[in-house]
C-alpha cells in the first residue's frame, strides 16, 4: 500500500505541474488553476483543505487523461477522489503517512463491499459505480482517518453514495476527460461533506448495503447509451458532437 | 420497491484489485483491463503471434480510440505491464517485432459483458487460437472463451494458475493432478470444460512456482496435449 500511496503522490505532483493540453484540449491546467486559489489567498467559499482536495483530485484526473501513471482506485476514471481528499486532509491536518495509508485500507474495505454486491464497471452501472463508488470509499476513509468509529465511517459511505446514485457515464467522444476530471474534483469535496455530516451525527436512513443494491438496480435500468458508450448525455450535446467529429468517430444515428 | 438483493458478482477481488492496479491512463476498464486481456491471450498462445485480429464488442467498439484500448490490447500481446509507460508506443513496438495487427468492430452477442474483445492469433505452422476476454471493471479482466470452450479464467493474486488442454478422460486428469500435488502444490480448484472428446481445465494451485521444465514434464503425461502457465502474470 506504501507503493500505492507513492504513485498517488507522484500523480498529484506531476498533474499540478503539467501545463500541456491533452489531445482535443479536454484536459489542460485546471489543477494548477484551482491550486492557485490557495496561493493568491483569494476569498473562497470552501476551506483551504477542500480546495486542496479538489485541486489534487483534478491533478490526478488530468494526469490520467494524458496517459500518465495513476492508481485505479477503484477505477482510472474515478481515480482522483480518494488521493485528492485523503492526501489533502493528511497534509492540512498534519497527520502521519501511516494514518493516510490506513485510510487507504479502509477505502479498500468499502470497495470490496461494492465489488462483491455490485460493480465498478461504468459499462454496467454508469458513473455512479466509478466516481460515485470512489466518493463512498473516500468518505469512509476520511471518517476513519479523523478518528470516527467504523459505524460513522460506513454511514459516511452511505451518505456519499446515496447522493451520487443515478450518475450516468457520458464522456465526450468516449475519452476519460470531460466530465470525468472535474467530477473527480467536486467528488472529493462531496466526500469531505459526507464525512463531516457523519461525524456530526447525521445518519443515512438507508444503510450502506442497501444503497449499493439500489446502485445496482439503477444500473440495470439505465440505458446502454448512458453507460460508457458515449451515445447520450453530455457526449451528444452540441459540444460533445463536435469532439466526435474532430475524433472522426462515426455519426450517431438519430432515432 | 420490488427488487431483491442480487449478487451479480461471483468474482473474488483482492485488496490490490480495489486499490489498483497501478496503471497508465486513461481508463481502468478500457486501458488496464484491455492490457490484461492481451497479456492473458498471449500467455495462452504462448508464442509471439505473427498476426493478431481484434474484434471489439459493445462499449469497447464505441470508445476504444479515446481510451487507447487498441494500444493497450497490443501492449498486452507484447507482454507490457499495465503500469508501463511504453503502452503509448505499443503499435510501433509490436510492428518492430514483426507482429501484424488489425481492429474490427463486431457484435459478439448480448451474453457478453459490454467491454469485451475477441482476439484471433495466428502464426505460421501453428493452429490459430481465438480467445474472448472481458474487462469487468476497475482493471480486472477475465477470459471467457478459448476457441470453442467457454471458460472463466482470471488472474487471481496468490494462486498459480495453469491451463491444460487434454482429452476427455478423468483418469488422465487425475494422474496429472497427482503429479502436481507431488510437486508440493496444493490444488485449490479445477474448472473443466469439455466438448465431445476434448477438454480444457483451469487449475488453480498454491505452493511453489512451476518451472518451465516441470511444465514440460507434465505435458508428457498421457492424454495431456498442452499446458500453459499464467504464473508470470500473477507475480
Ligand atoms: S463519466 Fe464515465 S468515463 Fe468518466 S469517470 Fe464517470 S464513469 Fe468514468
Amino acid at each position: 500500500m506504501t507503493r500505492v500511496y507513492q504513485v498517488m503522490q507522484e500523480a498529484i505532483q506531476k498533474g499540478l505541474k503539467d501545463k500541456k493540453s491533452s489531445s482535443f484540449g479536454m484536459a489542460s491546467d485546471n489543477a494548477k488553476l484551482s491550486f492557485k486559489l490557495l496561493e493568491k489567498n483569494q476569498k473562497t467559499l470552501l476551506s483551504p483543505l477542500a480546495i486542496k482536495a479538489m485541486a489534487y483530485a483534478i491533478a490526478t484526473g488530468e494526469h490520467n487523461c494524458k496517459m500518465g501513471r495513476i492508481v485505479a482506485f477503484p477505477t482510472a476514471g474515478g481515480s482522483g477522489v480518494i488521493p485528492g481528499s485523503i492526501i489533502a486532509t493528511q497534509e492540512e491536518w498534519e497527520l502521519s503517512e501511516k494514518k493516510a495509508i490506513n485510510a487507504l485500507f479502509t477505502a479498500t474495505g468499502i470497495g470490496l463491499i461494492i465489488a462483491k454486491q455490485s460493480t465498478f464497471s461504468a459499462a454496467k452501472a454508469g458513473c455512479q459505480a466509478e466516481v460515485g463508488a470512489a466518493t463512498a470509499m473516500a468518505a469512509a476513509a476520511l471518517t476513519e482517518m479523523r478518528g470516527g468509529t467504523p459505524q460513522q465511517a460506513i454511514n459516511a459511505a452511505a451518505l456519499a453514495l446515496k447522493n451520487k446514485l443515478g450518475l450516468v457515464c457520458d464522456p465526450l467522444g468516449g475519452l476519460v476527460a470531460v466530465p470525468c476530471i472535474k467530477r473527480n474534483g467536486l467528488g472529493a469535496v462531496h466526500a469531505l461533506g459526507a464525512s463531516d455530516l457523519s461525524i456530526a451525527g447525521v445518519k443515512s436512513f438507508v444503510p450502506f448495503d442497501e444503497v449499493v443494491q439500489a446502485m445496482n438496480n439503477i444500473g440495470d435500468l439505465m440505458s446502454e447509451k448512458l453507460k460508457e458508450t458515449a451515445l447520450g448525455g453530455l457526449a451528444t450535446t452540441k459540444t460533445g458532437l463536435k469532439i466526435r467529429e474532430k475524433m472522426k468517430l462515426p455519426k450517431i444515428k438519430k432515432r | 420497491m420490488n427488487y431483491t438483493t442480487k449478487n451479480t458478482n461471483t468474482d473474488s477481488y483482492s485488496i490490490f484489485e480495489i486499490a489498483g492496479p497501478i496503471m497508465i491512463g486513461p481508463s481502468s476498464s478500457h486501458t488496464a483491463g484491455a492490457c490484461k486481456i492481451g497479456q492473458m491471450a498471449r500467455a495462452l498462445f504462448h508464442k509471439q503471434p505473427g498476426k493478431v485480429t481484434f474484434i471489439l464488442h459493445g462499449s469497447f467498439a464505441e470508445v476504444y480510440q479515446g481510451h487507447a484500448t487498441d494500444k493497450a490490447l497490443v501492449a498486452g500481446i507484447i507482454r507490457l505491464k499495465t503500469g508501463d509507460p511504453k503502452i503509448k508506443h505499443s503499435f510501433e513496438l509490436a510492428a518492430k517485432k514483426g507482429i501484424e495487427f488489425q481492429f474490427k468492430k463486431g457484435n459478439l452477442g448480448p451474453e457478453y459483458h459490454p467491454n469485451t474483445a475477441k482476439i484471433i492469433m495466428e502464426k505460421n505452422g501453428r493452429p490459430n487460437m481465438t480467445v474472448i476476454g472481458s474487462s469487468i471493471g476497475g482493471g480486472k479482466s477475465k477470459i471467457v472463451k478459448i476457441d470453442d470452450f467457454p471458460v472463466d479464467l482470471n488472474i487471481q493474486a496468490g494462486f498459480k494458475t495453469i491451463v491444460v488442454w487434454h482429452d476427455n478422460n478423468k483418469t488422465h486428469l487425475t494422474q496429472l493432478c497427482n503429479k502436481i500435488e507431488k510437486n508440493g502444490n496444493n490444488i485449490h480448484n479445477i474448472q473443466t470444460t469439455t466438448i465431445s472428446k476434448e477438454a480444457i481445465s483451469i487449475i488453480n494451485t498454491d505452493g511453489p512456482d512451476f518451472t518451465l521444465s516441470e511444465i514440460k514434464k507434465l505435458e508428457k503425461q498421457k492424454g495431456i496435449k498442452e499446458i500453459r502457465s499464467l504464473i508470470k502474470l500473477q507475480q
